[in-house]
C-alpha cells in the first residue's frame, strides 16, 4: 500500500495522496480476512446489501412518476405501470423487492442464531443489525401505504391506531402521526417524505455502521471459533482468506442465483399468490368498505398474529412490541460458552428449531382470519415464541459448553 | 509546577471556571437544539384546514321524525343520529343477558353516555357509524322481530361485512365478531333542537 504512494508516480499516486482509495480497498476488501469455512448462509449479508441498492435504484425511478396524496397516488401508480415505458417492470421490481428484502434479512438473522454470531464480541453488530431491521419495517410499512390501495388504507388504519393504545398520550399521538382526524393527504405526503428521504438515509447510515462494526470484530463462521486466535507467521489468521477476491467472487454466484429467482417472481408471479401484493390493494382506498380480512404483508404477520392472539387490545399491542424488541436482548440471554449450534447439545438444537418453526407458524396464522381454531393456535404459538426467550439463558448455559475444534472445519473443493 | 507557570507568565488555569464555561456552553447548545425541534415536531399536527374540517357538526333535530335516523360527518367519520321512540327505548331492557358489554364497561363513550340508553337525552342516540370489529358501516334494522337478523330481534343495527349485531343503544350482541359496543362521540345540545357533535356539554367539561 505505502509502496503505491512512495514508489510509482502517476495518477494513482496523485489520487492516493489526496484520497486514500487504495488504503480503503485494502482495509475493506483485500486486507480483510474472513474465515475460509463460510457456507451458503453467508450469502445473505451481501444479498441484503444488493437488495438495498436495488430498492434505492428502482425507488428513484418510481418516485419520478409517483404523485403522493389522497387524490393522486392511486392513479399515478396505475398510470406509470400502464403507460410509462418499462415502468411495468420497474414498479413491480420495487414492490416485489420489499418482500425479497425481508426474505434475505430473515435468513441473515437465522444464520446469526445458528452460529451464535450475536455473541461477544459481536453484540453491537447484532444490535445495529436489529436497528436496521426496525428501520426497514417502518420503511416497508410506509411504502405499502403510499399507493393508497384499500389494503394500504385499512392496514395503515390498524397500525396507526396501535399507537392509540399507549396510555395517556395515545389519542393525541395518533392525530399527530396522521396530521388529521383520519388518514388523509397529510398522512400520505409525510409518509412519502419519510419513505424516500428520511428512512433511506437512516438505513444507509446504519448499514455503514454495521459494516464498520463487522470490520472491527471480524466475521463469525459456522464453527463459531475466533480465527484471530490462530495467526500465521505473517500475522494473518491461518483460517482466514482475503474477502476480495475470494468472497467477492463467491458472492457473485449467490447474486446470480438470487437474481434468477427474483426475475422469475417479477416476471411470472409478481403478486406471489397474493402474498407479496394483496388482492384488496388492487382497488383504491375506500374508507367505507373494509377488506374481508385485514392482514399485513407476510413479513409482518408473525407479530400481527401475536397482536390478535391477546383478547385485550392494549395487552396485545404491548406483547407485539415486546415480541420485536426481544431480539435486541438475545446476545445477553444466550449464556453458552460456545457460539455455534454445532457445538451445543440436543436441548439447544430443539429450542432453536422450535423457535424457527414457531416464527413460521405465526407468520401463517397472521394471514388467516382471527377466528376459531386459528385464535387458539395463535395463543399456543405466542406462548412458545416467548418461551424461547425465557428458556434461552438456562438451556444455553446448561448445554453450550462442550469441546470445540482448534481450527475451523474445512474441506478443500 | 507553579513556578514554571510563573516563569512563562501564563496565568493558572482556573479549572472550576473552565468546567462552568464548558457546562454552560454545552447546556445552552442542548437547550437550543431541543427548542429548535419544536417547530419540526409541531408541524405534524393537523393543519388549520384539517382543524376547520374537524370543527363540531351541528344537527337540527326539529326536522326529525320519531324513529328516524340521519347520518352526518364529523372528523371523517360517519355519525348516526336516531330519534328514539318510547317503544325503542323500552326495547333496550329486555335482552341484557344476550349482550357482551351491557353496562358499556369495556366500550368507548363519554362519561355522560355511560348509562343504559347510552345517551345524554334518552330519546336522542348519537353513535359513530363504524363497526367496532373492522370499521364497516352497520345497516339499520329498526323493525323488531326481524327474523332475517335473529330470533327475538329487538331492533337495532346489523353489520353486513361480518354479521355484528347491535341494539338500539349500539350495544353489541353475543355471537358478533365485534367485542365492544359502537362508539359514542362527544356531543351536547344547544336548546332543545340543536345537537352539537364534537363538543362536550358545558357543565360536564372534561368529563369525556
Amino acid at each position: 500500500m505505502s509502496a503505491v504512494i512512495e514508489g510509482k508516480g502517476g495518477f494513482r499516486a496523485w489520487l492516493n495522496k489526496r484520497l486514500p482509495v487504495d488504503q480503503f480497498v485494502e482495509d475493506q476488501l483485500t486486507g480483510y480476512y474472513a474465515p475460509k469455512n463460510f457456507n451458503v448462509w453467508y450469502f445473505f449479508g451481501s444479498l441484503a446489501l444488493l437488495v438495498f441498492v436495488m430498492q434505492i435504484l428502482t425507488g428513484i425511478f418510481v418516485t419520478m412518476h409517483f404523485k403522493p396524496g389522497e387524490a393522486t397516488a392511486w392513479n399515478s401508480v396505475q398510470y406509470m405501470v400502464r403507460e410509462v415505458p418499462y415502468m411495468w417492470l420497474i414498479q413491480p421490481m420495487h414492490a416485489v423487492g420489499a418482500s425479497f428484502f425481508f426474505i434475505v434479512v430473515y435468513l441473515h438473522m437465522a444464520r446469526a442464531f445458528l452460529y451464535g454470531s450475536y455473541k461477544a464480541p459481536r453484540e453491537l453488530l447484532w444490535v445495529i443489525g436489529m436497528l436496521i431491521y426496525l428501520a426497514l419495517m417502518a420503511e416497508a410499512f410506509m411504502g405499502y401505504v403510499l399507493p393508497n390501495g384499500n389494503m394500504s388504507y385499512w392496514g395503515a388504519q390498524v397500525i396507526i391506531n396501535l399507537f392509540g393504545t399507549i396510555p395517556g398520550i395515545g389519542p393525541g399521538l395518533v392525530e399527530w402521526i396522521r396530521g388529521d382526524y383520519g388518514i388523509g393527504d397529510a398522512t400520505l405526503t409525510r409518509f412519502f417524505s419519510l419513505h424516500v428521504i428520511a428512512l433511506p438515509f437512516v438505513i444507509a447510515l446504519l448499514v455503514g455502521l454495521h459494516l464498520v462494526a463487522l470490520r472491527q470484530v471480524g466475521s463469525n463462521n459456522p464453527d463459531g471459533i475466533e480465527i484471530k486466535a490462530k495467526l500465521g507467521a505473517d500475522g494473518k489468521p491461518l483460517d482466514g482468506i482475503p474477502f476480495h477476491p475470494y468472497y467477492t467472487l463467491k458472492d457473485i454466484v449467490g447474486v446470480g442465483l438470487f437474481l434468477t429467482l427474483f426475475a422469475i417472481v417479477v416476471f411470472f408471479m409478481p403478486t406471489f399468490f397474493g402474498l407479496f401484493m394483496e388482492a384488496p390493494n388492487f382497488e383504491p382506498a375506500n374508507p367505507v368498505s373494509t377488506p374481508e380480512h385485514i392482514a399485513p404483508v407476510w413479513y409482518f404477520t408473525p407479530y400481527y398474529a401475536i397482536l390478535r392472539a391477546v383478547p385485550d387490545q392494549k395487552m396485545g399491542a404491548l406483547l407485539m412490541a415486546l415480541s420485536v424488541m426481544a431480539f435486541l436482548f438475545v446476545p445477553w440471554l444466550d449464556r453458552a460458552k460456545n457460539k455455534s449450534i454445532r457445538y451445543r447439545g440436543l436441548a439447544s438444537k430443539l429450542l432453536l428449531g422450535t423457535f424457527f418453526v414457531t416464527f413460521c407458524v405465526l407468520m401463517w396464522l397472521g394471514l388467516k382470519p382471527a377466528e376459531g381454531l386459528y385464535v387458539m393456535l395463535a395463543r399456543i404459538f405466542t406462548a412458545l415464541y416467548f418461551a424461547f426467550f425465557f428458556l434461552l439463558p438456562f438451556v444455553s448455559k446448561a448445554d453450550g459448553n462442550g469441546p470445540v475444534p482448534e481450527r475451523v472445519t474445512y474441506h478443500a473443493h | 509546577m507553579s513556578d514554571h507557570a510563573a516563569d512563562d507568565a501564563v496565568p493558572e488555569v482556573d479549572e472550576s471556571r473552565r468546567k462552568f464555561l464548558i457546562a454552560a456552553t454545552a447546556g445552552t447548545g442542548a437547550v437550543g437544539a431541543v427548542l429548535t425541534a419544536v417547530p419540526f415536531v409541531a408541524s405534524w399536527n393537523p393543519s388549520e384546514s384539517a382543524r376547520a374540517a374537524g370543527l363540531p357538526t351541528e344537527v337540527d333535530l326539529s326536522k326529525m321524525e320519531p324513529g328516524q335516523m340521519t347520518t352526518h360527518f364529523w372528523r371523517k367519520k360517519q355519525i348516526y343520529v336516531v330519534k328514539r321512540t318510547p317503544e325503542m327505548l323500552a326495547s333496550l331492557s329486555n335482552h341484557d343477558s344476550e349482550l357482551k358489554d351491557k353496562d358499556s364497561e369495556k366500550s368507548e363513550q363519554p362519561a355522560y353516555a355511560k348509562n343504559v340508553d347510552r345517551s345524554l337525552k334518552p330519546e336522542i342516540l348519537v353513535l359513530i357509524g363504524t363497526c367496532t370489529h373492522l370499521g364497516c358501516l352497520p345497516k339499520t334494522r329498526f323493525t323488531p322481530n326481524d327474523a332475517t337478523v335473529m330470533a327475538n330481534w329487538p331492533g337495532g343495527f346489523f353489520c353486513p361485512c361480518h354479521g355484528s349485531k347491535f341494539d338500539l343503544a349500539g350495544r353489541v350482541f353475543e355471537g358478533s365478531p365485534a367485542s365492544v359496543n359502537l362508539v359514542v362521540p362527544p356531543y351536547s345540545f344547544e336548546g332543545d333542537n340543536k345537537l352539537i357533535i364534537g363538543v362536550d356539554p358545558a357543565p360536564a367539561k372534561g368529563a369525556a
